[in-house]
This record gives C-alpha cells, sequence and structure tokens, in this order.
C-alpha cells in the first residue's frame, strides 16, 4: 500500500504495531458516532437501537470465537485484557500467576508486579513446555496454588506461533485448578481463533491490530472462569468490565473481526507469499542476516530478522529515509528503543540483537511495498556496514 | 546543510534547533535518552522528551530518540563511581560531551549522512585565518560553557554547530519566547542528571561503592575526629569534617583513600606553585613550552595566569600530561577536576585534561 504523510510515498510494515482500519470497520461505526449516538444501557428508544447494535456486534465475535455471546467481554485493548485477566485472577483465587519470559508487557510487567513465576522459552521464543511443567510442579510442591497461567499465542516481536494445545494439556496435568489465559492479539490475522479459545479459559485480543479502531479489546472469559474485575463502577459487561459501553467501538470491532475471519485463509496464501519474498530478497543478499524464527514457525505476518553489525536505531532512520515504516523492539515511555527481553530471553547474541528488525504484514501490503523494502534495507544495510 | 541537533527539552537546545531552521538548514532534532535509572533532577526524563518532542514539532523538524544508556553507563557512571573509589572529584557532564554528544553522536550522525552535530552549548566554534578550528568561549560570560567542551579537536570542531554561542541567555529565551516555545522560560539545569535531589550523591554512590571510615588528622598526625566515607571528601572541602567547634577554620588539604586518612590545615596550606594536569587533549597544536596560557579549573571558575612548564608523554601518547606554573601560587585543584587551557587573551580554548 503506498500511502502518503507530508508527501513521502510511505510503504508500511508496522501491521503488527497497528494495522489500517478496514473499510468495513470504519463504515460500521460511522453512524454510531454521529446521529446513533445513544448510550445502549438507557430505557428509552434510542437507547434500544444502540443495544441491539451492541448485542449483534457481540453475537457475531462469539461465532468467530466459538464461544458464548455472555462469553465476550468488550474493553478498551489488549492491554486492559491482559491486566483484567491476570489481576483479576490473582485477586479472586490468591496464588501465583505464571507466565513466559517472552511475554508482552501488558502480561510480563503484571505477572512480575505480582511476584509471580517467568518461565523460560526456546530459541524461538515459544515457552518450554518441560519448563513450565516444572515451575507448575514447583509451586504445588511448596503447597502453594497456581492461580493464573498466561502464555501468548503469537510472539508480537518475533511472530512465532505457540502449541496452545500442548501448553493446555501441561496446565490441565500440571495445575488443574489455575486460569489459563492466552494474549491472542497477534494471532487474530493468521490463527483461527476458535482453536485458541477451545483450550484456555481466557483469551485476549486487540481490535486495531486486525483493522478495528484503536481503543478497543475483547476478553473472552469462559463461563464458571470467575475474574475480579479490573475497573468497577456501572456494572456494564455484566459486572466485569464497567463504564459506558463503547456503541461504536464494539460494532467497527465486530465488522473488522469478520472481515478479518472471512478473509483469513486467502489472506494467508497471499502475505505468505509476500513474506517468503522478502525473506529470501534479505537473506539471500546480505551476508550475517537471521530470520529470528524460521517462517514454519511464524505467522505470515511477521518477518523478523537480527542483522549483525548494525544498530536499529540507526537502521530504522535510514529505512524512514527511503520510505520504510518498520520497528524494531518495543519503545519506551521516551520513545527510546529498549533492548529486547524477546531477544534476549531466546538467547541470541547481542552482536544479531543490537541490529533487531520486524517487519509486519497485514491486509494493505502489496508486492511493490516488498519490492521496495527490499531495496531499502540492502542499501541502508550495506551503508551502515561501510 | 542537514544537521543533526541535540534537543535537551531545555531553552538553549531548542533555540538552536530554531535558529538552524531559520537559516534554511535540514535540521532533525535528536534527544539522547542516556540515563536508564531513577532520576529526579529533570535531566533524561520522559517530561524532557516530551518538551523537546514539542518544540520539534513547533518548528516543524523531525524528531528522534537514541538510547545511549549502555554507552552512558560505561563511559560515564562508571567511571564516575570509579573516581570517587580512588578518591578523586570527576565531572561527568565533560566525560558525557567527551563520550556521548562528541563522539557516539556524532559518529552515528556522520553514518546516517549529515553535514553537522548541533548542540546548545554557548561557545562558540570560529577557523582561524591559517584554518584552524578553535572553541572560543560564548558571548554570554556568565553562561560560557567553553570549559565543558574543550576537548572537541579539528575533525570533531569541523563537524559541529553551536547556534547560540553568539546569544546572550536572555537573548535565547527571548528568541524562545518569539517562538512560543514551551522551554522559554524552563530553568537552567545544574545538577548531574543520574544524581538524584533527595539521595544525592551520597546515596548513590551509597549503593556502589562501600564507603569507608577514615581519620581526619592535622599535618602532624594528630587525630581529630573521624569521618563515614572517605570516598565523599574532596580536598578544599571545609564543611561536613564534624571537627570541635571553636578551633581555626580547617581545610582539606589531602586524601588518602587507601590509607584511610584526610589531612585537614589551614586554607593557606592548600597554595600551589604548579599543576599537573594528565590526559590532556589539544584542540590543535600544543603551544610550545614557556607559552604563557590562561587556566581555568572549574566551569564557573575565574581564570589564572600559568606558564607551560613541561610537556610530557602520557601512556604512549605524547603531549598527554603538562605541568603548568602559576604566576601566582593558587589554591589546589581537586584531582579529577578538568583544567582548561585559554590562550592569553582568554578565549580560545587551547586544550584540557584531567588535574592529578
Amino acid at each position: 500500500m503506498q500511502m502518503s504523510t507530508s508527501s513521502v510515498a510511505l510503504a508500511y510494515f508496522d501491521h503488527a504495531a497497528t494495522a489500517p482500519m478496514r473499510r468495513e470497520a470504519i463504515e460500521a461505526m460511522r453512524p454510531y458516532l454521529d446521529d446513533q449516538f445513544a448510550n445502549p444501557s438507557g430505557s428509552h428508544r434510542f437507547s434500544r437501537t444502540a443495544r441491539r447494535a451492541v448485542d449483534e456486534a457481540r453475537d457475531d465475535v462469539a461465532d468467530v470465537l466459538g464461544c458464548a455471546p455472555g462469553e465476550v467481554v468488550f474493553t478498551s485493548g489488549g492491554t486492559e485484557a491482559d491486566n483484567a485477566a491476570i489481576f483479576g485472577a490473582v485477586r479472586r483465587h490468591g496464588g501465583v500467576a505464571v507466565c513466559s519470559a517472552a511475554e508482552h508487557h501488558a502480561v510480563l510487567h503484571c505477572v512480575e508486579h505480582l511476584r509471580g513465576e517467568v518461565v523460560a522459552v526456546d530459541r524461538n521464543g515459544v515457552i518450554d513446555i518441560d519448563a513450565l511443567s516444572a515451575t507448575l510442579s514447583e509451586v504445588v510442591d511448596r503447597n502453594e496454588r497456581v492461580s493464573l497461567v498466561s502464555v501468548m499465542a503469537v510472539n508480537n516481536e518475533v511472530g512465532s506461533i505457540t502449541p496452545m494445545r500442548d501448553v493446555a494439556r501441561a496446565v490441565r496435568a500440571g495445575a488443574p485448578g489455575a486460569v489459563l489465559h492466552s494474549d491472542a492479539v497477534q494471532a487474530a490475522c493468521w490463527l483461527d481463533l476458535r482453536d485458541i479459545v477451545l483450550v484456555t479459559d481466557v483469551v485476549s485480543l486487540s481490535a486495531h491490530k486486525f483493522g478495528g479502531p484503536k481503543g478497543m479489546g475483547i476478553m473472552v472469559q469462559k463461563a464458571g472462569i470467575m475474574l475480579e474485575p479490573l475497573i468497577m463502577g456501572g456494572g456494564q459487561e455484566r459486572d466485569r468490565r464497567s463504564g459506558t459501553t463503547n456503541v461504536a467501538g464494539i460494532v467497527a470491532t465486530a465488522a473488522a473481526l469478520r472481515a478479518t475471519t472471512t478473509h483469513r485463509e486467502s489472506e494467508k496464501q497471499r502475505v505468505g507469499g509476500l513474506k517468503s519474498r522478502l525473506v529470501a530478497g534479505i537473506t539471500s543478499q546480505l551476508p550475517d542476516v537471521l530470520q529470528t524464527v524460521p517462517s514454519g514457525l511464524s505467522v505470515d505476518g511477521i518477518a523478523h530478522f537480527c542483522i549483525a553489525d548494525v544498530e536499529s536505531e540507526a537502521m530504522l532512520f535510514l529505512l524512514d529515509e527511503g520510505g520504510v515504516c518498520a520497528s524494531a523492539a518495543s519503545a519506551c515511555a521516551s520513545g527510546a528503543m529498549e533492548p529486547s527481553h524477546v531477544l534476549r530471553a531466546m538467547g541470541v547474541e547481542s552482536r544479531f540483537s543490537k541490529g533487531a528488525l520486524r517487519l509486519s504484514l497485514g491486509h494493505t501490503t502489496t508486492v511493490a511495498d516488498v519490492e521496495r523494502a527490499i531495496e531499502v534495507i540492502l542499501a541502508s544495510v550495506k551503508r551502515l556496514r561501510r | 546543510m542537514k544537521v543533526l541537533v541535540a534537543m535537551s527539552g531545555g531553552v538553549d537546545s531548542s533555540v538552536a534547533a530554531a535558529e538552524l531552521r531559520r537559516e534554511g538548514h535540514d535540521v532533525v532534532g535528536v534527544t539522547m535518552r542516556l540515563w536508564g535509572g531513577e532520576s529526579d533532577t529533570g535531566c533524561c526524563s520522559v517530561s524532557d522528551v516530551d518538551d523537546a518532542r514539542r518544540v520539534a514539532q513547533q518548528l516543524r523538524i523531525d524528531h528522534l530518540v537514541f538510547n545511549f544508556s549502555e554507552e552512558f553507563n560505561d563511559a560515564v557512571v562508571a567511571p564516575y563511581v570509579d573516581a570517587h573509589r580512588n578518591g578523586d572529584t570527576p565531572n561527568p557532564c565533560i566525560e558525557c560531551n567527551r563520550h556521548l554528544k562528541f563522539d557516539r553522536l556524532s559518529q552515528r550522525a556522520r553514518l546516517l549522512g549529515f553535514d553537522a552535530v548541533a548542540t546548545g552549548h554557548h561557545a562558540r566554534i570560529e577557523r582561524q585565518p591559517s584554518g584552524v578550528w578553535r572553541v572560543a568561549r560564548g558571548a554570554d560570560s556568565a553562561k560560557d560553557q567553553s570549559y565543558v567542551v574543550h576537548m572537541l579537536d579539528q575533525r570533531e570542531l569541523a563537524y559541529t554547530l553551536f547556534p547560540v554561542g553568539h546569544l546572550t541567555k536572555s537573548q535565547v529565551r527571548e528568541r524562545a519566547r518569539e517562538l512560543g516555545l514551551r522551554t522559554a522560560a524552563k530553568p537552567d539545569s545544574q545538577d548531574v542528571c543520574f544524581i538524584s535531589k533527595t539521595g544525592g550523591r551520597e546515596t548513590f554512590l551509597g549503593h556502589r561503592i562501600p564507603f569507608r571510615r577514615a581519620r581526619v588528622m592535622n599535618e602532624s598526625g594528630e587525630q581529630l575526629g573521624e569521618v563515614d566515607a572517605v570516598e565523599l571528601v574532596t580536598i578544599g572541602q571545609r564543611r561536613g569534617l564534624r571537627l570541635p567547634g571553636g578551633s581555626p577554620k580547617q581545610f582539606v588539604l589531602d586524601v588518602d583513600v587507601h590509607a584511610g586518612t584526610v589531612v585537614v590545615g589551614d586554607e593557606s596550606r592548600l597554595a600551589r606553585d604548579v599543576i599537573v594536569v594528565r590526559g590532556m587533549s589539544w584542540s590543535h597544536e600544543p603551544p610550545a613550552v614557556g607559552a604563557s596560557v590562561k587556566v581555568q579549573t572549574s566551569a564557573h571558575g575565574a581564570t589564572r595566569e600559568a606558564v607551560l612548564e613541561e610537556i610530557l608523554e602520557e601512556d604512549g601518547r605524547s603531549s598527554a600530561r603538562v605541568v603548568l606554573r602559576w604566576r601566582e601560587a593558587q589554591r589546589r585543584t581537586a584531582p579529577g577536576q578538568s583544567v582548561v587551557l585559554y590562550d592569553e587573551g582568554d578565549r580560545l580554548v587551547l586544550g584540557g585534561g584531567i588535574a592529578v
């Protein structure tokens, strides 16, 4: 997609940070930002129109996710859903929270704050199932209870896919009472979410990663799973998440999720092809470049590289100059790039991890974008290595 | 020219960026993230980055953040701690200029295709008729910062711009006000960015090195008292020695961290005829032995006249150590402090190093 801000044509490779909104979502939300502005909690006919839109959206989301409508909780985003799951479980049940070392900070910082256990990952960034089982038995052996295990379905930096079925088996065996949560924020475009929802208790999604609006998330909370609510107030979302219902956001989220699901298989084919082309274009023409996680083990939308002897900050500047929007690792509050905890947990040596580069693709990515990215990256790396 | 301007979030670098923009350069602002730990001094904080970014937006220039916290720790913080461990009194801001602003940052700027790096220092860079570059004192003598940028050599001087060096501080603030920049009235930063106001140097160092008790004695070796942390005692210091009252004012004459002793005595005993400076960096060629120079031994201290008595080799580097003979005896400079040499007219930096 050739976009433009201040007249520079841009090749956008930062879909994992945020995706452009889908037309379907923009169209769906428009009336609720305009004349259909009512609060669905009211008791007049105007409210009932809004209420119906929210109920339909909830049904639609439940259908896509393979759960009951009553199990869908709308939140302000993936971070809130993660916080709600983790703090909700620990406050309700006490005990120890457990997660993997490669989790998004929205999970990792919660678990660390609660002084929980962090489990090692393998060299692809996927939780080590044996280490998970060992951690669960250690907690049980010291007569403590595991309240929650949180394992991401897809890593947001390197794109590796976690076999959630195996994780679920280990958790059910090692800590039968624990709530199993999965941050599936980066899975929505590339995996069948039903498979994840099926084997877990709580799932987090973020709308803007799949073409919905920012400020919207979904927490699937399976029937019978009790969590203390993170936000209290008017009792919306069946007391699980208070706050005036974001009608436009919910409607747009459902529309985006439906469109994403409808096109998922064909998009995987198309984007998977683009990713192969991108990976081949970069790794075949540059020495000392690692594809951080092999394509077979990562989602089609994330191509992550570790480029030896260059620095991400410098590389991103040159890419930006060349009209390619990409990212490295996560940024701190000041906007500075922080060394990646994911690459560290994977054991990537620093000569390579300093040159981390994430190119994330999505529904607007084109062949022309890929060709442009290859050209600009090759030129930038050659220049930085001079 | 394509210029990368280091924007700390203060008023000087804000106006530096504005001046470059006004002159028609292609300007990009960058804020370096240096200190990763806790701080309450405001420097290097997220709110400073916010200020820098907002000013850049107002000036319609791009703004970047570079994370140099690892290098800052290695090149500035760790040596600062080590220096105290050895009883020296270091100047970390100068080491930051030496290793971060005019080395790491300019290196990266070159790599990214910039023609120059600019900062908001109150100093001027002049090219002599001979083609030699020199740092000259800033137009505002009260705010002159030539002392802290004395280490720039010919290569760096040719690549560096100080766009506010010809302005007084009040002119800088006036320009910032005219442009409506949010930093116009922001107070100058005074403190070391990684030392918190509440905890101070003592807390910072206390978390990093074991303090050793030391005996405080007079020059005849009689013990007068004790201090808890010899690492915090500086030559010339008078307060905080916990000496009994009533006696004449006592100044620290010598500190030996290894022996655990602090020698005190009358102020007159601090007077020295010579000062030895190590780790000299020269803007260009060193002057001839016997040359008369002006010497500054603290950031805003007065300059004194001295004669360059000897130029020596040090660690295999020629001209890296000098012996200066004061025209009139001077109070001893604490080891670790930067000593900067100016020309006879007290305007141009010749070079500088660290007091032994």
